[in-house]
Formats: structure tokens, sequence, C-alpha cells
């Protein structure tokens, strides 16, 4: 299977689906000649044309809400917004609109929108261009929130994605676009709502999301050679929670830590704990159950600060020994 | 107004007669005019300084530098008090500095450090000083214009003579936010000075791609308010057209609005490979309208400087930029333990 970027892998699925399904067409800012920010739909532009690959004028709002009106005439847009702090000027149209209208409307139209968002620190960009608002999009009963963390998910989710009849938040992390995977070639998907065990273990149970993901198996490598077994959870979709593979993954270790680069408080850690407890899992709790979440700050701009305002790997080791070694 | 994409002769600033008259006119001394100079210079040696630090790998985050586009923001300095309120938007170096800000203190927020305007937190694209009545930089585009209202709400409220000056590019007059300012700003006649700092593009997208009618401060007339569109690498120009806004805003008449014609010469931001426009047309801008070249030639001509006192202002400027550096790099970081810091007052 050919090595991938992340990056590459959202790329690949959206010209893929492109080609296949002509009422896909991408619309945001700077996504044509330049490529998009982060130069995700490089030379979609010269493949597809103006039409299909729709720059826009700095409108956030209007770009989802342009999705959201030509997807009630059958078209398949998707939406990016450049940088997902950017969602908040978006979020009337995705939260009062886009996510009710199903609903509102008596079940007869869907809002079949995929709006891409790149999220997280670790680039210097500062408090209005580094949140993890992915906690801020599940209040939204209508959405769909998937946020994928290796290049396989990322372009399986993306085709399932473009194919779900309702409005899908998609929410990348800029830090994960240059990490590498295999990646089919052809076509799959992944289903929107099932969690993936990225590493199988029976001391505990953490369940983590983007690049927590990456920290949470690069600490689980090292414990493991302590004889901690860390069975590792991605979500991969947040709204709608498997939470079924959670409770049963708790059930087998009897611990759970939860990890995300997001605001501690309101953060999903809450809504997968909350899940855990009050299912039959919790007879077979044999510790507190504990989150690690970011800072309760905005993101700094200085270098030193912006890193510890979100969970290190030295963080996640020390909370997984502790509660495996009965300490908390 | 600006159709003229291809090449392009340099734009004229006038003749020698053409110049003085106009400088009479204003009313400008001598001292004033290079004084305009000297801002302009400092603007540019710190947009230089910046993008060597960046590419040396001292700064950490990201910035959007404004070399090009100088005679703006000293044009617009001039114009208007010291104490007047200034809303600015994410390309605002040049304004910072125009408006007087401690360079010091600039670059040690821009190399993150503890001592800057910000403590390190906001770096290049927040740099606020509010001793100075300088409000602050966005990072949201759009974000600043509809807070001018507030501002200006302010100050009719507390019956006070200072104005605000709320800057903002091209692409930013697309947000939504933008009409609902003009309408409310226009509505309660707020003393609120609006610039449209047109730089021909917002990011890798062409003004003209991007807005229906132009000029851009045409709009201005859907809200009542009246509008200017200037060329902004003309600084005595730009000076002209701000100080009758200031005067239409401080006299209690409601807001105005200019939009000012310029051209960025760096690319949008850190990692900008300039593919929406052509080398041509950067050199075209920076040969035949740089608004500092264009300026000099006219205190030249008109003997309020010669090469040599020219030489020694930009000089002044560099090591102006130099002890900035020499001051930032020496600043500590902020410290660990205060990273909880300033989140609730
Ligand atoms: C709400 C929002 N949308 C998009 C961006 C990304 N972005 C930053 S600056 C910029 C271009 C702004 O253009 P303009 O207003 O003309 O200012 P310029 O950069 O040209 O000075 C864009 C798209 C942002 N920071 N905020
Ligand atoms: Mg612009």
């Amino acid at each position: 299977m050919p090595e991938i970027s992340y990056l590459e892998a959202i790329r690949q699925a959206l010209w893929q689906e492109m080609k296949r399904d002509e009422r896909v067409f991408l619309l945001g800012e700077d996504i044509g000649r330049y490529g998009g920010a982060f130069g995700l739909t490089h030379d979609m532009l010269d493949e597809f044309g103006p039409e299909r690959v729709r720059e826009t004028p700095i409108s956030e709002a209007t770009i989802v809400a342009t999705a959201i009106g030509a997807s009630l005439l059958g078209m398949r847009p998707v939406a990016e917004i450049m940088f997902m702090d950017f969602v908040m000027l978006a979020l009337d149209q995705i939260a009062n609109q886009a996510a009710k209208m199903h609903f509102m409307f008596g079940g007869h139209t869907t809002v079949p929108i995929v709006i891409r968002m790149p999220g997280g620190s670790g680039a210097g960009a500062a408090s209005q261009h580094s949140q993890s608002l992915e906690s801020v999009l599940m209040h939204f009963p209508g959405l769909k929130v998937v946020n994928p963390s290796t290049p396989y998910d990322a372009k399986g989710l993306m085709l399932a994605s473009l194919r779900d009849p309702n409005p899908v938040c998609f929410v990348e992390h800029k830090v994960l676009y240059k990490t590498k995977g295999e990646v089919p070639e052809g076509d799959y998907t992944i289903p929107i709502g099932v969690a993936d065990i990225k590493r199988p273990g029976h001391d505990i149970t953490v369940v983590a999301n983007n690049i927590m993901v990456m920290k949470t198996l690069n600490v689980a490598e090292k414990l493991s050679k302590d004889g901690i077994e860390v069975e590792v959870i991605d979500p991969r979709t947040l709204l709608p929670l498997d939470t079924e593979t959670i409770i049963n993954s708790v059930a087998h270790t009897g611990r759970l830590l939860v990890v995300h680069e997001a605001c501690l408080t309101g953060g999903w850690a809450g809504e997968v704990i909350a899940c855990v407890v009050g299912s039959p899992a919790f007879d077979y709790i044999d510790s507190p159950v504990r989150r690690l979440g970011g800072k309760d700050i905005p993101i700094p701009y200085n270098r030193g600060l912006e890193k510890f305002a979100i969970p290190q790997e030295a963080d996640i080791e020390q909370e997984i020994r502790a509660l495996v070694e009965g300490k908390i | 107004m600006s159709k003229d994409k291809g090449k392009t002769k340099e734009k004229d600033t006038g003749t020698r007669e053409q110049f003085e008259k106009r400088v009479t006119r204003l009313g400008l001394s001598d001292d004033n005019l290079i004084g305009l100079y000297r801002t302009m210079c400092t603007v540019r040696q710190f947009e230089y300084m910046a993008d060597r630090l960046y590419a040396g790998g001292k700064v950490h985050g990201t910035m959007h530098l404004s070399a090009g586009q100088e005679a703006v923001a000293a044009g617009i300095s001039l114009a208007v008090h010291p104490d007047d309120y200034l809303i600015n938007h994410h390309r605002g170096h040049g304004h910072f500095i125009a408006k007087g800000a401690d360079i010091n203190l600039m670059m040690a927020e821009f190399l993150g450090k503890d001592t800057g305007y910000n403590r390190g937190r906001g770096g290049s694209m927040h740099i606020a000083d509010f001793q100075s009545n300088n409000l602050g930089a966005n990072g949201i585009v759009g974000g600043g214009i509809p807070q001018a209202v507030g501002v200006g709400l302010a100050l009719q409220m507390q019956k006070r003579k200072e104005i605000c000056i709320c800057i903002f590019g091209d692409g930013a007059a697309n947000e939504g936010v933008f009409h609902e300012a003009m309408n409310m700003v226009a509505l309660w006649k707020l003393p609120v000075l609006y610039i449209c700092e047109n730089n021909k593009y917002g990011m890798s997208m062409d003004v003209e791609r991007a807005t229906a009618k132009l000029p851009i401060a045409q709009r201005a007339d859907a809200y009542g308010i009246p509008w200017a569109c200037v060329d902004g690498n003309d600084v005595v120009e730009v000076y002209d057209a701000m100080k009758i806004a200031a005067e239409h805003v401080r006299s209690g008449k409601g807001p105005y609005f200019v939009e000012t014609i310029t051209y960025r010469y760096f690319g949008h931001s850190k990692s900008d490979r300039n593919l929406y426009r052509s080398k041509e047309e950067i050199e075209d801008w920076k040969q035949n309208r740089d608004p500092i070249m264009r300026f000099t030639k006219h205190l030249l001509q008109s003997e309020i400087l010669d090469e040599g006192r020219a030489q020694e202002i930009d000089g002044q400027a560099e090591q102006v930029i130099l002890k900035a550096v020499e001051f930032a790099e020496a600043s500590p970081e902020p410290d660990l333990s205060t990273l909880m810091e300033f989140v609730y007052a």
C-alpha cells in the first residue's frame, strides 16, 4: 500500500469523489491557485476548473450557507473553513440551520454538506488560529462531527462523509497534515460513528482524538516495556460517539483516561466519562476515571507556553502510571 | 481604478511645482515631511528585519508584513491626533509604528518575549497598547470593524474629542459584519474613520475577483457615509484625504470612509509562494510605484532633503530596529509558571 500524508489522503478522497460524482464541488477561501492555506487542494483547480473549485470572498457565514442552499437542490458541496477558529463566524448557519433542517422540516429534506476545518495548536498562530472546537460542535443534534487521526482513517472517513445525507463537520489537525501512513489507492469508506482500537491492551483504556492518539500510542509503546499494556481507542467520530466500543473496553481493562487537546472544561472527555460511569462497565472500574485536556486558557503565541497549553506525552505517561499503579 | 494589471508606467505624483503647491496648501512643514519619510523608513526597516528574523528561524509564529504599504500608515498618523483610538487588523506593524509604538516592545512581542506589548501571548498579529489608545490588532478578518462602532459609541456618550480609526483590508470588507457596522455607525453618526487598506489581494484573492463592485469605498454611499478612494502609495495624497476625513469625523458629522490603493511586497504570510500574482506585477510596483521612492524623489527635488541626509535618516531607522532586536533577543521568555495568567481579570 502506498504511504501518503494525512493531507494527501483527504485530498485523494475529495479528488476521487469529484471524479465519481459530479454533484460534489468545493468552495472556500484561497482553495484555487493558492491550493488552500495548507495546500490541501493543490492542483485541484487545474483538474476540475473554477466552477467546482469555487473560490469565495472572505465570508464564512455565507460560504456555509451557500453550501446549505446548494445541497437543498441536490448538490454535494464541500465547504472549507480555513482555520477551525473561523467556524464561529458560520456557527449560526451550522447550528441553527444545517443541523436542524431535516428535523424541522419533518424529514422532508436533507442537507448533505461537508464542512472541512483544520484545528489545533502547534504552529505559533496564537489564540485566534489554534483552537480545538470539536466539543462545541458536538452540542447540535443533526450534525455529525468526524475527527480522523491517521491518513487511512482520513480518506475512508472523508469518502463516507461525502456520501452521508447529513451535514458533517470534518475536523482536521494542522500538525497531522504531514504525518504519513498507508492508504489504499482505491475506494473505501470507514463508517461514521465507529471507534477504532488503535492498540489493544488490558491494563487501562485511553480514549484520545487527533494528535493525542499519536502521543498516546508513543506512550503506550514505552509503557509496554515496563509491562503496562494500554488499550488506545480513537473514537474517530465524536458525534455520534461510539460509546459501545469504549464501554466494552473499560469493562475489560477496568480503568479509563480520556485525552484531548481541546480545553478541559466542557471538553468531550466529560461526555465519554459520563457514558462509561453510567453504564454497566461501572461495576468493573478499579480506579478513578480521569481526563487530561488542554489548559483552560486561550492558546498563547510564545512557543514554550504554547507547548504546555496542551497535554504532553510526559503528562499522559504520568496519568497512566498513577492510575495503573493505584496512586490516584 | 486598479484595472491596470499589466505593465504600468511610474505613477506620477506630480511635478515639483505641483508638489510644493500642494504641500503649502496643506500647511505641511519640512519637519512634517521629513517625519513622514522617517516613519516610512522605520516601517520598512522593521518589516525587512521581521522577514530576516523569520528566515533565520527566530520567530515561531505567523506574521503579516506591510512593506510597500508604508505611505498609508504614515499619512494617517500625521492626519490624526496621537490620542485618537486605533482598531487595527492583522497587517498592523506599520500602523503601530506610525502611531508611535515603542519599537523595542513591538519587536519583543514579535519574538514572543515576556517584555513584549502582550507579554508574549499575542505575537505579531495581536499587538496592542492600551496606554496609547491602540486597541489592538485582530486575527479574525473583519473582527475589528464592528468593534469600532462600540468605541465610537463610547466616545459619543462620553462627549470626547478623540475619534476612532478603524483599519482593515480589501478582503475584510466582504465579511457580513462590515455591512452591519456601516449601517449602525451611520445611523448613530458615530465618530469613526474607517480605512480600507486595499492592497489588491486578500491572501491570494484578487480584489477584482472578490468584490462585485469597485471601488470598495463606494459601498459607503449605501449608508450615506462620505467616502474617498485615494492613491495609497502617495503619502501626501493619503495625508490630504485623511485630514479631510478626520476633521469631518471630529466635528461630529458622523463617520467617513477612505480606501487607499496600495500593494504588499512580501507574501501574504510566512508560507506564501506568490502563485497568484506575477513576478512582473510585483516588480512593477516595486520599481515604479514604491511609496518611499516616490516621496524621496520629491523631497530631493524640492531640496527638503539631500541624498546624504536621506540616507542618514534611513540609517537611523535601521539603528532603531537593530537596537530593538537586541532588546528583544536579550529579553526573557515568559515564565512557564505564568501559563494560567490573564485568562480572567
Ligand atoms: C474570519 C477569517 N477568515 C479568514 C482568515 C484567514 N485570512 C487571514 S488574512 C486573510 C486575507 C485578508 O485580506 P485583507 O483583508 O485584504 O487584508 P491583507 O491581508 O491583504 O492585508 C485571510 C483570508 C482569517 N484570519 N479570519
Ligand atoms: Mg488585502
